[in-house]
């Protein structure tokens, strides 16, 4: 029984409208020499390849359901009470392994030791784990060959996989160019086109070795560890990359409309309805983002608290709050966006084209539509993608402040939050903080990549800079930065 | 000028009545005084009596916006509204749920908050503009670009990375510095230092980045070429010219920033036990302690306006060109 989450209907209205966007750019040459130009630029290429696999995880953790419990005959299909996604179901293996407490990635044996009943007697010992290398029949000799015997079986696999997509890839290129496939290789070798083939496959490669390692080990291993519920790292860390993709896009997402219609009207009616709409957001800029954050959730956590029975489960309730943190987020940095649409109507309602549009008697709401909104569509774009990474990266101070996702919510900051005591005990246990770290730089850092190349393809300003550094350039180098 | 600043004084005086009643919906109307009670005092079990109890020692317990037992202007006054914002105006916040005045409560933990902060951000400028100043001398070389992927790297890496990384590097491992903790004597130079260094390193990326930019941008315009034209070297105009003028946005944008130091930093001081107002905020927000919260908010924003006006005054001073109006 399909379950429909408030942040799911947003994820996938937002995948639509990127679908959307993406057919409008395909048939319109202006904006699609932009994107070209984005995807030129190794750099970009590479992080909307690492983000579009992120997102693709994401999405499926979209999908959420109540799966049908074993029917008994005669009655009608049952349901379990709580919602789970597609990807639950596709990590359950690893995720319902739980081990009792903390345990090392890869390991064999429990973290600390226990209490153990062996030959009649209790000994202090590090327990076996349940789940991690259960098939070794004597761990400390056995685990380190197992485990390389199983990377190289996993890197194998990848390499073979790898080839033969390579191959294939080669095979096509070849006899679409009409090339030998020899010279094929050579000019996909030394980057000669201007796609970054090279740097997409070595990446696509990478990924792929990757996953078929963490796929192979999963079998038998926590590969990162359990935390301290003895739950897998690694699926706490995937489930937690919605999160971060939910609050770093939805966020923007959710008050788009609300910064356009204030903006516009503000830049184009002018007078006392600009002077109330500034009056508006210089008010909410006035209050200091984590004040106005904490106070807002503060509330909300009080509201849901005095309706309990608005919620069905535990999830919907958990997931609500996400969604209102989006919200609140949102409103404190719109003032930034609205302020830009406002400055820049303010200057396209004085050029000759609007006028003359005026003049023809185009009414103002379709002047609005048709001539005012595509021209501020490249300040939404910048906007959008610049916030990303700093919403992905203020979602884990708030966590830590204690006004960010709810505590049951798998996110980074929650991660980061409990993993953070145990950096006093001894002996140190890293793998949580570590994962979370690592997952949000890859995340925020391809973020950050695929944000400038879209500021420099839309942001007229910046490909003014960009084009007259080429023009003083005096060395090669020199133009190899600047583009 | 007076005219201006009069004006612009003003108009920070509307948009604090604005969010002195916007916090004031926020914490009065979509939360009533009973919720808060009832909150402060435990659960579903507490008596009506006790709530009304709680109400009236913080005189919640009249109307909140119109009071129709009062006649007159005092209809108007006699309110929860009329009384609290009007002690807010004149900076007496009341008690804090622990009892405790929180005006002499604030003022006692700005001192560490600003001993965190100043040196924070004095060095944090220096450093940046330092580094930003050396890339663009480099501009075009393979060290500008290292310096870029650096920055753009440093940028992406959580905050709490680099406390959580630097107290256990620091405090665990080499044992130099205190992990967390404050003294107010002469001692308090050992527990500020790693706290400093690791709010300094957290934003270095972003700000190095951006400096680049702002010099780059800089040495684009037409009063450079025309000085290399002249004859002088690179070096000279790079760190006669183009600094000083560079350095007006840089310092204007880092003035509506000061005010704000007295705020704290939230996550620093929480992280390393400063008793300065940013963990302040943050107990309140853990206690649930809304006359707290409201008022850092109100705080919050006066020194923001503060920050403004003094922006707009040193942006005529720096720049001759722009008048005030």
């Amino acid at each position: 029984m399909p379950v429909l989450l408030i942040t799911d209907v947003f994820v996938w209205a937002l995948v639509l409208m990127a679908l959307f966007y993406a057919f409008k750019v395909s048939r319109q040459p202006h904006l699609r020499a932009n994107w070209v130009l984005i995807f030129q630029r190794p750099a970009a290429m590479v992080s909307a390849l690492i983000l579009g696999f992120f997102i693709v995880v994401a999405a499926m953790d979209s999908v959420h359901y109540r799966p049908a419990l074993e029917a008994t005959p005669g009655q009608a299909t049952r349901y379990a009470s709580d919602p789970v996604s597609l990807l639950d179901q596709l990590v359950k293996p690893v995720a319902q392994a739980r081990e009792r407490s903390y345990s090392a990635p890869l390991a064999a044996h429990g973290f600390r030791k226990e209490s153990i009943e062996r030959d009649g007697g209790t000994v202090r010992d590090y327990p076996r784990l349940k789940f991690g290398g259960a098939h070794l029949s004597d761990p400390a000799a056995q685990r380190q060959a197992d485990v390389v015997q199983r990377s190289a079986v996993a890197v194998g696999q990848a390499l073979l996989c790898i080839a033969l997509i390579a191959g294939l890839a080669l095979a096509l290129a070849s006899q679409r160019s009409a090339l030998p496939w020899s010279e094929t290789a050579g000019r996909f070798w030394r980057g000669q086109s201007p796609w970054p083939w090279r740097a997409l496959a070595l990446t696509l490669a990478c990924m792929t070795v990757v996953l078929f390692w963490l796929v192979q080990l999963s079998e038998v291993y926590h590969v990162l560890g359990t935390d301290r519920t003895g739950n897998s790292v690694l699926v706490f860390a995937l489930k937690s990359v919605r999160t971060a993709l939910v609050i770093g896009s939805l966020t923007t997402l959710v008050v788009l409309p609300l910064a356009l219609a204030l903006g516009i009207t503000a830049g184009y009616l002018r007078g006392w309805v600009d002077e109330v709409i500034q009056y508006i957001y210089t008010l909410l800029a006035s209050i200091p983002d984590v004040l106005l954050i904490a106070a807002s959730v503060l509330l909300l956590q009080v509201f849901i608290d005095k309706n309990q029975g608005f919620f069905d489960t535990a999830l919907e309730r958990a997931d609500a709050r996400l969604f209102f943190l989006c919200l609140i987020l949102g409103i404190t940095s719109f003032t930034g966006l609205c302020r830009l649409v406002r400055g820049e109507t303010l200057k396209l309602r004085e050029l000759e084209y609007i006028q003359s549009a005026k003049a023809f008697g185009v009414s103002t709401p379709r002047i609005l539509r048709s001539h005012i909104m595509p021209n501020l569509m490249h300040l939404v774009l910048i906007n959008t993608v610049m916030q990303f990474s700093s919403f992905v990266l203020a979602e884990a101070v708030l966590s830590y402040v204690g006004v960010g996702v709810d505590p049951k919510t798998a996110s980074f900051g929650v991660m980061i939050n409990t993993a953070r005591m145990e950096l006093a005990a001894t002996p140190v246990v890293w793998w949580t903080l570590t994962t979370a770290f690592v997952f949000m730089l890859v995340i925020v850092l391809s973020a950050n990549l695929l944000s400038d190349a879209v500021r420099d393809a839309f942001d007229p300003r910046m490909r003014l800079r960009s084009s007259r550094s080429v023009k003083r350039a005096t060395s090669t180098q020199n133009s190899k930065v600047a583009a | 000028m007076i005219r201006f600043l009069l004006r612009k004084i003003a108009y920070g005086l509307a948009i604090l009545v604005g969010i002195n009643l916007l916090t004031f919906v926020l914490f009065f109307q979509v939360n009533t005084p009973d919720d808060m009670a009832r909150l402060q005092l435990g659960g579903k079990r507490v008596t009506p009596d006790a709530i009304e109890k709680w109400k009236a020692e913080r005189g919640y317990d009249r109307p909140l916006f119109i009071n129709d037992r009062a006649t007159g202007v005092a209809a108007l006054t006699d309110t929860v509204f009329m009384d609290s914002s009007l002690r807010m105006f004149a900076f007496d916040f009341g008690q804090a749920d622990s009892g405790r005045d929180i005006g002499s409560e604030i003022r006692r933990r700005a001192g560490p908050s600003l001993a965190l902060a100043l040196p924070t951000f004095v060095v944090g400028i220096g450093i940046s503009v330092v580094l930003a100043l050396g890339l663009a001398f480099f501009r075009g070389t393979y060290l500008d670009f290292g310096g870029t992927v650096l920055s753009v790297i440093f940028m992406s890496i959580s905050s709490l990375f680099f406390i959580v990384a630097g107290q256990f590097m620091f405090s665990r491992v080499l044992q130099l510095l205190p992990v967390s903790g404050f003294d107010p004597g002469t001692d308090a130079w050992r527990f500020l230092i790693l706290p400093i260094a690791v709010s300094i390193f957290a934003r270095l990326g972003g700000e190095v980045r951006f400096y680049r930019t702002l010099f780059l941008e800089e040495i684009g315009k037409d009063y450079v070429r025309t000085a290399r034209a002249k004859g002088l070297t690179d070096t000279v105009v790079l760190f006669r010219h183009v600094f000083r003028n560079a350095l007006i946005p840089i310092l204007s944008a880092s003035v509506a920033v000061i005010p704000l130091l007295f705020m704290g930093s939230l996550v620093t001081e929480s992280f390393f036990a400063i008793p300065g107002l940013g963990s302040y905020l943050i107990e309140a927000i853990g206690a649930q302690d809304f006359a707290i919260v409201r008022a850092m908010v109100f705080i919050g924003s006066v020194l923001y306006i503060l920050g403004l006006i003094l922006t707009d005054i040193s942006y005529s001073l720096a720049d001759p060109r722009i008048r005030l109006q």
